[in-house]
């Protein structure tokens, strides 16, 4: 079977998320930004199916997608959206801005001319038919510990939200 | 121009999807085929269900366009392509145009992991069942941005109800889903499967449909699965979301026209893609009814008989119907018509007989039985369920459908290891 894994793909895949993340900052709309927001993360699920990660990708349109903007998009919806418009977008601090870019940035440079020396040389088995497999076996079994202590803080921050939420427990 | 012959005719011989054999011209066919099969489905649905409510109601249901209102479906297409396409002034032009446009999109990529049969679905996928969970919750974004754009009341209300609703029924959903992948892993090597065919082959294998595996566990989360998907394709008894009687006509208020067919479209399409998920897991999908123990050559010979019966049998029923037809000259088009139609159901009747073709169709035509069984149910319902209150809708999902699908998932954990 033919790789899809082209770079057209790649480099139309990332034009897309590109846009979106731009679209996200300068909507004056909070919807239009939460819509464009939404784009880029299946755009993201996009490129994980290209990383031979269906896995990842299903759960990132599962949960990003489908699950956690509806719930921005709940809230946000129910927020006046004449007020916020009007409001002033940008704060202009140029100073912590340019330090911050060019931090950021120099990372990126460095990280593209001299990736080939720092990351391992070595051609990963494309294994997309048993992903799944492979992602348990290892978070059940190598990574058992840190998974059960992140899904530990996530009931944590479950019952402090209830906590919060209802007067009378 | 031979090799593009050979392209094409080099898939015949192959026994796997045009997706895993990389055929890209039989994809194609087959997309093309399932688009095409579900818009039939979708028009066949429309009659059905106004003629079947009608029924259970005492009344008679479209009966003026062709005989017994079999044109209906066609006649309510043409008036809604005709139809002027009101967009509100205050909408928010680009999301309300695109919101339709999502919906469809959600309800139909969902197919392309739908197994007709071993070989009959567009694409086998190592995530298929998580493919068609997620792809089918991006729907709701469709919704909410319909509802929001609309910049009305009761759309907005009903967006947000429905999403509530689809939310919460999610959960449960997943669970009853992970209790049924977890019982395919039940075999020598101890690795279960996402994979839809996968699913359905462990069934073989296991020589048991799902529901009935370790009784009652498989039907508890079979039945948990039957009330979360109703309640995710917003039909009645949790309609909540199109509430007439209080929110007119929901997240749809505002549209009319070909949008409003097209939400319509996703609406029939999203039900039967729901209803093909529970047959895929619980029903043993294409599987014929008792592979194992009614196998063997002469079995299968009696068994691959009745797609051609089924369909001699409609068409005998519309023949029986154009003989009681009123004598009257006014109704002989009718009658006619009737009596044509019946002609073509029994010539497909005919061709299903001959086996080189029921060979290959007969894993769709059990599939679709299957389906159209989940079809009638949910006309049924519809018929006979008073409406949810909103927080009674609530309660069901969040305090009894949730943990009886966290139990039944621990129970079959526990069982499995055993």
């Amino acid at each position: 079977m033919a790789p899809v894994a082209t770079p057209f793909f790649f480099y139309l895949l990332a034009g897309i998320m590109l846009i979106g993340g731009i679209m996200v900052i300068t909507r004056k709309n909070p919807v239009h930004s939460a819509l464009a927001l939404i784009v880029t993360l299946l755009a993201q699920a996009a490129i994980y199916l290209m990383l031979y990660a269906p896995f990842v990708a299903g759960v990132q349109i599962i949960l990003y997608a489908g699950g956690i903007m509806v719930l921005f998009l709940f809230v946000i919806m129910l927020v006046s959206i004449d007020r916020s418009v009007r409001e002033r977008q940008f704060n202009s601090q140029w100073v912590i801005g340019i330090v911050a870019a060019t931090c950021l940035g120099g990372l990126f440079i460095a990280a593209f001319t001299k990736g080939k020396d720092i990351f391992p040389d070595y051609a990963f088995p494309l294994s997309e038919g048993d992903n799944t497999q492979r992602v348990a076996s290892m978070l059940y079994g190598q990574y058992m510990f840190a998974f059960e202590i992140a899904s530990l803080l996530l009931l944590v921050a479950i019952i402090g939200a209830v906590v919060m939420a209802k007067k009378r427990i | 121009m031979g090799q593009i012959v050979q392209y094409i005719q080099s898939y015949l011989s192959s026994d796997q999807t045009p997706g895993a054999a990389g055929n890209m011209f039989w994809a194609f066919v087959y997309i093309m085929l399932v688009f095409l099969g579900l818009s039939v489905a979708v028009i066949a649905m429309n009659w059905l269900e106004r003629k079947i409510l009608a029924h259970m109601q005492v009344r008679l249901g479209p009966m003026r366009v062709g005989p017994h209102g079999l044109l209906q479906p066609i006649a309510d297409a043409l008036k809604l392509l005709l139809k002027e396409d009101l967009i509100p002034a205050e909408a928010d032009g680009i999301i309300f145009w695109t919101a339709p446009f999502i919906v469809v999109l959600a309800a139909f990529t969902v197919f392309v992991v739908v197994p007709f049969g071993p070989t009959h679905a567009i694409t086998d996928m190592n995530i298929g069942i998580l493919f068609m969970l997620g792809v089918s919750s991006l729907s709701v974004l469709g919704i909410v941005m319909a509802g929001w754009a609309s910049n009305s009341h009761y759309p907005l209300i009903g967006a947000l109800r429905s999403s509530a609703q689809m939310v919460s029924y999610e959960i449960a959903m997943g669970l009853a889903v992970i209790s049924a992948v977890l019982m395919t892993s039940l075999n020598a090597s101890g690795t279960g499967t996402l994979s839809m065919i996968g699913i359905v082959q462990a069934q073989l294998a296991q020589g048991t449909w799902f529901i009935f595996k370790f009784f009652p566990l498989g039907l508890i989360a079979f039945f948990i699965f039957a009330v979360a998907m109703v309640a995710e394709t917003n039909r009645a008894p949790f309609d909540l979301a199109e509430a007439e009687s209080e929110l007119t006509a929901g997240f749809h208020t505002e549209y009319s026209g070909f949008r409003w067919s097209l939400f319509f479209l996703a609406e029939y399409s999203a039900m039967i893609a729901v209803s093909s998920i529970a047959v895929t897991l619980w029903l043993g999908g294409w599987l014929r009814p008792f592979p194992n123990m009614l196998g063997g050559a002469n079995w299968d010979r009696a068994f691959s008989l009745v797609p051609g019966a089924a369909f001699l049998f409609l068409g005998g029923l519309c023949f029986f119907n154009a003989a009681r037809m009123p004598k009257h000259p006014f109704f002989r088009i009718q009658t006619v018509g009737l009596a044509g139609f019946g002609v073509v159901l029994g010539l497909i009747g005919l061709i299903l007989f001959i086996p080189q073709v029921s060979v290959r169709v007969q894993d769709i035509f059990w599939f679709s039985v299957k389906v159209a069984g989940f079809m009638y149910l949910y006309i049924w319902y519809r018929g006979t369920f008073p409406r949810y209150r909103f927080d009674q809708l609530m309660k069901m999902g969040w305090k009894i459908l949730l943990p009886m699908g966290l139990a039944v998932l621990i129970l079959t954990a526990i069982v499995a290891l055993l």
